[in-house]
Formats: C-alpha cells, sequence, structure tokens
C-alpha cells in the first residue's frame, strides 16, 4: 500500500491493571514496539480506539498525562462487548490501539488563569489526564479546583489519586457523592455536582471551567457555571457521541457539521450551543 | 373510497382518534402511508389496489405512537397483523379504529378484535399466481438445488435491514443481530452473516408471519424472502394447527412448553 | 487535460471490452438482472444493458465493497502479529456505461475518504478504476441531476464518456489521463470525430426544479422546524436501503471475526438512518427519532459535505427514492423544504 492503513492498530502491551471502582479499571500501556513508543506523542484530551482483537474496539481518551512518558493509561467501565473482554484481561496481556486522535484542551492558552474541574463518575479519565498534566505545570496557573462527584462512594474512581491532590496545598478539592449514595465514613459532600457547584459559589473572575461527565450533568452544570458568571467561551467540555473509526470517515460522530472525532472531542460551551443538540 | 374519507374525517372531528394512518398518492403511480390529523385533509386518503403496505407497521412506530390514538385503514394482511399484535400484547382492543374498505367503495368500521376474527374466517387469502408459480418451482428442486439457489439469492442480501424495517412483527426495540454479547449474527454482510441473518429472521417469524409481503416488497435487491416465510406457515399449520393472524390470542406453538409436547424429535 | 473527441462506432464497443479483458483487467457494466439493473463483472458487451436508465444499487461497492477486509491479526507464540491486506492484489477495473451522476459521485465519496486522513483502501481501488461513463438518454421522475449540479452529459468524474448520437455509433471524450491510457489498449477504435457530432440532442432532458446550494441554505435556516422534518418521516422505516444503494454514503462499522487468537477486522457499509447508529453506550440516544435521522440524511448531503468537504453529498441520482420501501422521495422532500414556508 502507497498510503499506510490508517487503520492498523499498535500492539501494546499491559503492564500494570489497577482495579479502580465496581467494574472500573485502568490499564498502563506499554507499546510492543519501543521505537513506536518513542515515536509517539499525545496531549491532553485526545483519545484513542482500544481493540480486544477478535471482539473489537472502542474509544477511550488517554488517561495519563503528556508529560509522564514511556507509557499510557486508559480508565474504562465494563460496559459491552469490548469492554468486557479488556475486563477480562491480565497483566502481560497484548491489545490494540491506534491514536493519539482529536483536538487538545488549550493548556497553553490557560497560563495565568485559575482553573476549576467539575467531573462527574466515570468522566474523571479525561479530566485525570488534564489535571495531571495541569499539576505537572503548576506554576502556569494561578488556583486549582477540583469537584469530582459520582453516583455512590464505591463508584468513585481513582481514589489514590484523590488522597494525593487533597494532600496537596496548592489544589482545592471537593468530592461528592450522589443523596444515598454515602457511607457512614464518608466525610465529602452529598448532593449532585450542579448543586454543590452553586454552593461553592465559584468566582468566574479569570478562571476556566472545564466538565467532564454524563449528558445531563453537563447540562446542569453549564447552567449553574452561567449564572455564577462564566462565559461560555470559558468553559470546556468534552463529548462523547458514539465512535468508530476515529478519523472523520465513518460519519457516525457527527454532530451539525462538526465530527467530534476529528474536531473534538474537546469544546468550549460557545461552540456547543452553535451545535444541534444531538451528543 | 367516499365512505373511507367521511369515517376519517368523522373520527377526526369527534376526537375519537388523532391520526388516520391511510394511503395517499405517491410517487408516479405508487400509493404511501400517509398520516391525516387535520379532518379537512381527510380527501387526501385513497384506496385501491396500489394500496399494499401493511400499515399495521405504523401501529407500534414510537413516532407514530406519540401521535395518539389512531385509526388504521386495513388491507386483509393489515386485518390479520391487528390480530397477530393483539395476541402478542403490543396493541390493546380499544386503543385503535380499523377500517377495512372494500374494493367496492365499502367501509366496514370493526369494533371488536372477536369481529376481525370472524370477518377473517370467512375470508379467503388469494395467493398471487407469480409467487406460487416459484413456491412450486423451488419446491421440486432437488434439496442440492435449492440449496444452490437459495446461496444465490442469499448472497445478494446487501443488509439493508428493509425486510425487518417493514415487517410489522419485526417489533423488537433490539433485534438479535443488536445483540454482541455474544455476536449471534455476524454483522457484516458476507455469506455467512447474510445466511443466519436471513434464516434467523424466518425462523423468528415461524407462526408469527402474517404473510403480509412486505419483506420481499422493501427488499431493494428482490430476494423472495416470502418463500421461505411460506414455507415455515405451511410447516407451523401441519405440526401445531396454528396460523398467524386468525386469532387475538396466541398459544405461540415455539415459545410455550405444553406438558404433552412431543419430543421424539430430541435424539 | 483538455477533452478530446472521438467516434466510437457502435459494433467497436465489442471489440473494446475484448481488447480490455486481453489487457487483463476486468470489465463491470450494467446488466440485467430481471427487473432490476445491477453493475456486474461482463466478458462481452452482449451481456451488458446499456440501455438502462438507472442500476438499483450503485457501483461504489467497487470502490467502498460492502464487506472488506481491513486488518488481519494472529496469534504467535505469545505475540500478536497484525498484517495488511494486500491491495497490491487488486485487478484493474474498467466500469462501463455508468451515467454521470454515479461518475460524479466517485468525487463524493473520494472527499470523504481523503479528508485529511487518506483511506488506502479507497485509494487503492479508485487507482485502478477507469471510468468509462455514459451519457443518459432517458431519465425517469426519480432523477434530478440538473438540480444538483450535473446532467445526463456531464465529464465529471468519467475519464472516458460515451454519449450514444442518433445514428448509434459513440461519441467519446477522453476526459483524463486515465482515459486516453485505455484509448491506448485500441486506439484504432477510436476514429476522428466528426465535426457536426450533436451531443446535447442526444440527451435526456432533466428538469432543474431548484440548486443544490439552494437546498443546503434552506435546510439549515430549517434545521429547527421538527414539524417539517417529523412530517417528511412518519413513514420512513429506518432501514438502510436508501443508504445502501447512494454511490455517495460511505458511512460504515468496524467489526471484527474470529477468534482472540486469529481474525480479521472488516469494516462494513452502516447507515445514519438506522435507529442504533448513533446510541451511546448510556442508551441514550442524541437522535432518537426518525425525523431527526432522516433530518441527518439531508443535512449531510447538503449541507455538512459541502461546508467540511467542499463538495455535495447528493448527485441526484434518484437511487434512494426507487429503493425506498415506503416512497420517500428525496427529490420531492427537497422541493417542499424549498417552497414550504418557514
Ligand atoms: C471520545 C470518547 C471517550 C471515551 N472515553 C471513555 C473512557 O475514558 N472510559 C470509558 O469507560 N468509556 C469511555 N468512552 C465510552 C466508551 O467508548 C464505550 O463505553 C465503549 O465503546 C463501549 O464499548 P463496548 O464494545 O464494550 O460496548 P458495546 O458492546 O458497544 O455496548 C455498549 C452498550 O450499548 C448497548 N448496545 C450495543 N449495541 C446496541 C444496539 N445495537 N442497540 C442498543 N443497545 C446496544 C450494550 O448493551 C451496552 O450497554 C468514551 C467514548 C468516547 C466517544
Ligand atoms: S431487505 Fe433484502 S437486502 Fe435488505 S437485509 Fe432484507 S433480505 Fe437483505
Ligand atoms: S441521496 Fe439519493 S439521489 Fe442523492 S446521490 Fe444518494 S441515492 Fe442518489
Ligand atoms: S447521508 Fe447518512 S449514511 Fe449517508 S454518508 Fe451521510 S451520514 Fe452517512
Ligand atoms: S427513507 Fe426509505 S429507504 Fe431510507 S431509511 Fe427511510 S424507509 Fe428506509
Ligand atoms: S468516529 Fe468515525 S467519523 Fe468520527
Amino acid at each position: 500500500m502507497s498510503d499506510a492503513n490508517v487503520y492498523k492498530p499498535s500492539v501494546m502491551r499491559i503492564e500494570k491493571i489497577t482495579e479502580e471502582a465496581p467494574g472500573v479499571k485502568t490499564f498502563r500501556l506499554l507499546f510492543n514496539d519501543p521505537e513506536e513508543g518513542r515515536r509517539f506523542s499525545f496531549k491532553a484530551g485526545q483519545f484513542g480506539e482500544y481493540s480486544v482483537f477478535g471482539e473489537g474496539e472502542c474509544t477511550f481518551c488517554i488517561a495519563s498525562s503528556p508529560t509522564r512518558e514511556g507509557y499510557i493509561e486508559c480508565t474504562f467501565r465494563q460496559a459491552g462487548r469490548v469492554t468486557s473482554a479488556l475486563f477480562e484481561l491480565e497483566e502481560g496481556d497484548t491489545i490494540g490501539f491506534r491514536g493519539p486522535y482529536g483536538n487538545t484542551f488549550p493548556i497553553e492558552e490557560w497560563k495565568g488563569k485559575n482553573l476549576l474541574f467539575i467531573a462527574g463518575g466515570i468522566a474523571l479519565p479525561p479530566m485525570r489526564c488534564l489535571i495531571w498534566n495541569c499539576l505537572d505545570r503548576r506554576d502556569w496557573f494561578r488556583d486549582v479546583t477540583i469537584l469530582y462527584g459520582a453516583r455512590t462512594v464505591a463508584d468513585l474512581v481513582y481514589k489514590r489519586e484523590l488522597e494525593e491532590w487533597a494532600a496537596r496545598p496548592d489544589v482545592k478539592i471537593v468530592t461528592t457523592v450522589d443523596p444515598g449514595g454515602e457511607t457512614p465514613e464518608w466525610k465529602g459532600k452529598v448532593g449532585f455536582v450542579p448543586t454543590v457547584l452553586e454552593g461553592m459559589a465559584p468566582s468566574s473572575e479569570n478562571t476556566i471551567a472545564i466538565v467532564c461527565g454524563p449528558p445531563i450533568m453537563i447540562k446542569f452544570t453549564f447552567i449553574a457555571l452561567d449564572k455564577a458568571g462564566f462565559k461560555p467561551d470559558a468553559i470546556f467540555t468534552t463529548l462523547e457521541n458514539r465512535m468508530k473509526c476515529g478519523i472523520g470517515k465513518c460519519g457516525r460522530c457527527n454532530v451539525g457539521p462538526v465530527f467530534v472525532c476529528k474536531d473534538g472531542p474537546v469544546f468550549t460551551y460557545a461552540q456547543i450551543k452553535d451545535l444541534p443538540a444531538e451528543y | 373510497m367516499d365512505e373511507l374519507r367521511k369515517k376519517a374525517r368523522a373520527l377526526l372531528e369527534a376526537g375519537e382518534v388523532r391520526v388516520v394512518i391511510g394511503y395517499g398518492g405517491g410517487t408516479g403511480d405508487r400509493a404511501r402511508a400517509i398520516f391525516v390529523r387535520e379532518p379537512e385533509r381527510a380527501d387526501e386518503l385513497i384506496f385501491d389496489g396500489r394500496c399494499r403496505q401493511n400499515l399495521a407497521i405504523y401501529l407500534t412506530r414510537r413516532e407514530v405512537k406519540e401521535l395518539g390514538k389512531p385509526a388504521i385503514v386495513a388491507t386483509l394482511p393489515a386485518l390479520k397483523t391487528v390480530l397477530q399484535l393483539a395476541g402478542e400484547f403490543q396493541i390493546a382492543e380499544g386503543g385503535l379504529v380499523v377500517l377495512a374498505p372494500g374494493a367496492d367503495g365499502s367501509l366496514i368500521e370493526f369494533k371488536t378484535f372477536a369481529d376481525i376474527e370472524k370477518y377473517l374466517a370467512g375470508a379467503a387469502s388469494p395467493i398471487d399466481p407469480a409467487e406460487q408459480a416459484e413456491m412450486d418451482r423451488v419446491r421440486a428442486m432437488s434439496p442440492d438445488e435449492r440449496w444452490k439457489y437459495w446461496l444465490g439469492q442469499i448472497s445478494r442480501c446487501i443488509k439493508c435491514y428493509a425486510c425487518r424495517q417493514a415487517c410489522p412483527m419485526c417489533y423488537c426495540p433490539r433485534c438479535t443481530v443488536e445483540c454482541n454479547q455474544p455476536q449471534w449474527i455476524p454483522v457484516p454482510s458476507h455469506e455467512l452473516g447474510n445466511l443466519e441473518w436471513n434464516v434467523m429472521r424466518a425462523m423468528h417469524l415461524a407462526g408469527r408471519c402474517v404473510d403480509c409481503g412486505d419483506c420481499s416488497r422493501a427488499c431493494p435487491v428482490g430476494i423472495p424472502l416470502y418463500l421461505l416465510n411460506r414455507v415455515l406457515i405451511g410447516d407451523i399449520e401441519s405440526n401445531f394447527h396454528q396460523r398467524a393472524g386468525m386469532k387475538a390470542e396466541v398459544d405461540y406453538a415455539l415459545s410455550t412448553f405444553h406438558p404433552d409436547d412431543r419430543e421424539n424429535f430430541i435424539r | 487535460m483538455e477533452i478530446e473527441r472521438r467516434l466510437l462506432k457502435k459494433e467497436a464497443l465489442a471489440g473494446l471490452v475484448e481488447k480490455i479483458n486481453a489487457a487483463g483487467r476486468k470489465v463491470h457494466a450494467p446488466v440485467c438482472e430481471g427487473a432490476r439493473v445491477e453493475f456486474a463483472p461482463i466478458d462481452s458487451i452482449a451481456e451488458a444493458d446499456l440501455g438502462y436508465v438507472q442500476t438499483t444499487q450503485s457501483a461504489k461497492n467497487l470502490l467502498f465493497p460492502r464487506v472488506e477486509r481491513i486488518l488481519s491479526f494472529k496469534r504467535r507464540g505469545g505475540a500478536m502479529e497484525t498484517a495488511d491486506p494486500d491491495l497490491s492484489a487488486l485487478p484493474e477495473t474498467v466500469v462501463l456505461g455508468m451515467h454521470p451522476c454515479d461518475a460524479a459521485a466517485i468525487g463524493s465519496l473520494g472527499a470523504i475518504f481523503t479528508w485529511d486522513t487518506q483511506d488506502a483502501f479507497f485509494k487503492a481501488r479508485l487507482e485502478k478504476l477507469t471510468v468509462v461513463g455514459l451519457s443518459c438518454a432517458a431519465g425517469d421522475e426519480y432523477c434530478f441531476c440538473a438540480s444538483v449540479g450535473l446532467g445526463p452529459g456531464s465529464t465529471e468524474g468519467s475519464d472516458i464518456l460515451l454519449t450514444r448520437l442518433a445514428s448509434g455509433d459513440f461519441l467519446a471524450e477522453i476526459v483524463t489521463a486515465k482515459g486516453k491510457a485505455l484509448v491506448e489498449l485500441a486506439p484504432e477504435l477510436f476514429l476522428p470525430a466528426p465535426a457536426g457530432a450533436d451531443k446535447d440532442s442526444a440527451l435526456a432532458r432533466i428538469e432543474k426544479s431548484f440548486t443544490r446550494e439552494e437546498a443546503g441554505e434552506r435546510a439549515k435556516a430549517r434545521f429547527d422546524d421538527d414539524a417539517l422534518w417529523d412530517g417528511q418521516a412518519l413513514r420512513c422505516l429506518g432501514c438502510g436501503a436508501c443508504a445502501y444503494v447512494c454511490p455517495t454514503c460511505a458511512c460504515f462499522d468496524i467489526q471484527d471475526e474470529g477468534t482472540t487468537s486469529r481474525g480479521v477486522r472488516l469494516r462494513c457499509w452502516d447507515s445514519c438512518g438506522f435507529p442504533a447508529f448513533t446510541i451511546h453506550t448510556s442508551g441514550h440516544n442524541p437522535r432518537e427519532e426518525q425525523g431527526a435521522r432522516w433530518r441527518q440524511r439531508l443535512m449531510h448531503k447538503f449541507s455538512y459535505m459541502p461546508e467540511r468537504q467542499d463538495v455535495f453529498g447528493c448527485v441526484g441520482c434518484g437511487r434512494c427514492s426507487r429503493a425506498c420501501p415506503v416512497d420517500m422521495n428525496i427529490k420531492e422532500h427537497l422541493i417542499d423544504l424549498l417552497e414550504a414556508k418557514s
């Protein structure tokens, strides 16, 4: 073939598996071919197509930070055919990976600003990549606040990291679980993310808000941020339309004139407002 | 036709139904389904030999259900479909008005499913002579020839699922081909995928198919799907004395266990 | 390249097919299959039906097969090995007698498959394909090429375009270098064209009902008019017939087959009209109702593709309308869109 096969995945080895929550795992992956590993680079916000050969491909964002070189990580919830097959794998097994695809968070443009990260449920992975990236460049930013919510305490992912971030003096972190999802030992907040956010009364002054979560959470969080005075172009999020190719061909992620895999997955609220509500 | 339009208008004006699912003129000499929601549009309704689509397909479609209580213009196969859907608990008596126009301009309005049953018991269901001839031709083939015939037909399938989407009995919100744990039926339209798809669909319709022929008519590449269905209709009839669409209560042979069921085929 | 005009005698077509076959190339042409005409491989011109109005399916299968292997994999020892399909083995192919709408559609397909990322499979097939188009002498009530910037004699996308003149002989317009290379296989058959060869009078009259730009603008302007889209799409069944017969629809699915130790990765046609096309893992469906899916079909072709890929996604072949089991007539609905007040 004169052009390379853009659907051909790299083979990666699972170096480490972390159980994050019931049905949620993180894989640390290494390229089988070290040369491929050296050539590989990505930026916060990008995603890939991960495959179990014989079962198929599925889309996850890269959950590790580009500042931590030599490996990538993904965190996924067991949901269907491919994620169930992934779930069965063990350390040392191989999987396929194509990527990185999509656009990125414009971190450099945020220098000198406050950052407000708002994440819900399993949507912490795209955020985790970004958070680590920003924390590894901590001197670029002013205040860093993280609001993270899940349905129940058990559903909170990255518990180790949450502790690590909470221990840092230069990060403010608020965790919350939906009403009824708390345990007797739970020390965080109880309430839905948008409500907790309103209670925090964040200042929109010189602040960028980054929101990731299920569509319904995003919708109400936008409303809360709007009320708090955030401008639509100071609010970032990622869209998670169903994808197959990841490269603007298969048509699946097309929303209005936008292809989420190619033009996204990172969008500002200002951009999303212009799109038909097909995400 | 006048009777039909009058009735449709009256039903809509009285608010007895919200929509009349009927036929209107289409491209060239085609007829197409129309959804009359305003009384003054009742005159767009037509009924003649071109009106063949089984409109009962729309009784289970969410977009049509959202419109409110329907009246349906029913051909003979559509009447059978109404009964079969009732038997499978997809529609309920009183939830729709069934209008059956005759070729002579007359109109029967069925008040109850029992009335439809009575009517169908006395109605003949003529089989298209050309289709019967094809049926006879294929039946006369040796098993080997017949296998080749079907492989040839099925190799042309493009897996567009028009047959399924047009079929009023294929109302499952998630079809077996879409179940991927395990992936029962291969998704791609290759030989095996096509074969398993068409056999699977025929089997899922065995004893439920009302023989309206809409799957065959919907198939863009003209695969004679009715042949598969009719063979199975015959088999179900001879083995279980059941025929879909004759009763509003269904004791479906292939999914009901009776303690006295024959088991001699299990070896 | 400037278009060269030649004359191909009606008897010479048979010789041309022979010469192409002799050169080891495959010829595909419209062939009558009972009630339908479809593109199929032929060995001699006698098998072809050049008087057809339209085939049921387009010839996109030649460039974008309904099932195509994009990878194979095999576990050897502990290691997984992946391999590309061998595209060098693809045969050189000539499609003969394709109408101008279909020839133009190749450009639309190509715009998707080469949009930034290059699709090696499409490109390899395209490289090996030569298009000998055939002007339309007749259309039907579904045709609307003239409304989408084309016409029954457009040369766009053809390497050679044949037009059957009143005499029965063909005017051959040699449009591209590939066309010229084909002529080289049988140069003796391509005679000088008579100065007075009248192409226009040999063409079908296809009414121009609107322009594609207008259609796109109106569709966009009326995007939020749910009553319009839902009304048009109420009878639509959500099948794949329209997309699968369409020469420009390029949506696909990717599926693995085999075991976790040995198997293939395939891509196969898909359609934005299917209810499950966009369904998220959570069960949330961004295009929940058929009206939204039907709107996507028109918007993608008339608004999104022009905006993003600078081509239109419809060539007016009318196949979708002919194939639609419930008579969704795209031309009629586009006209509706233009006429109805907003
Ligand atoms: C940009 C992006 C980033 C993402 N990042 C992450 C991430 O970091 N972590 C993560 O966990 N997920 C992420 N996702 C979601 C992830 O891609 C999906 O969860 C994954 O693809 C599921 O694949 P699967 O093969 O396991 O599921 P599938 O087998 O495809 O099934 C998914 C669900 O849909 C149902 N389903 C499947 N087919 C049909 C059908 N035809 N009709 C009805 N229902 C059906 C199944 O029952 C199941 O519930 C991301 C998605 C996008 C687009
Ligand atoms: S309608 Fe015909 S081509 Fe389409 S899936 Fe059914 S049998 Fe196959
Ligand atoms: S949308 Fe219809 S008319 Fe347009 S190119 Fe496709 S099949 Fe032809
Ligand atoms: S119309 Fe639909 S199926 Fe066809 S290419 Fe566009 S998005 Fe894909
Ligand atoms: S428009 Fe016709 S062919 Fe297309 S999805 Fe709807 S019913 Fe099927
Ligand atoms: S995932 Fe295929 S076009 Fe976006």
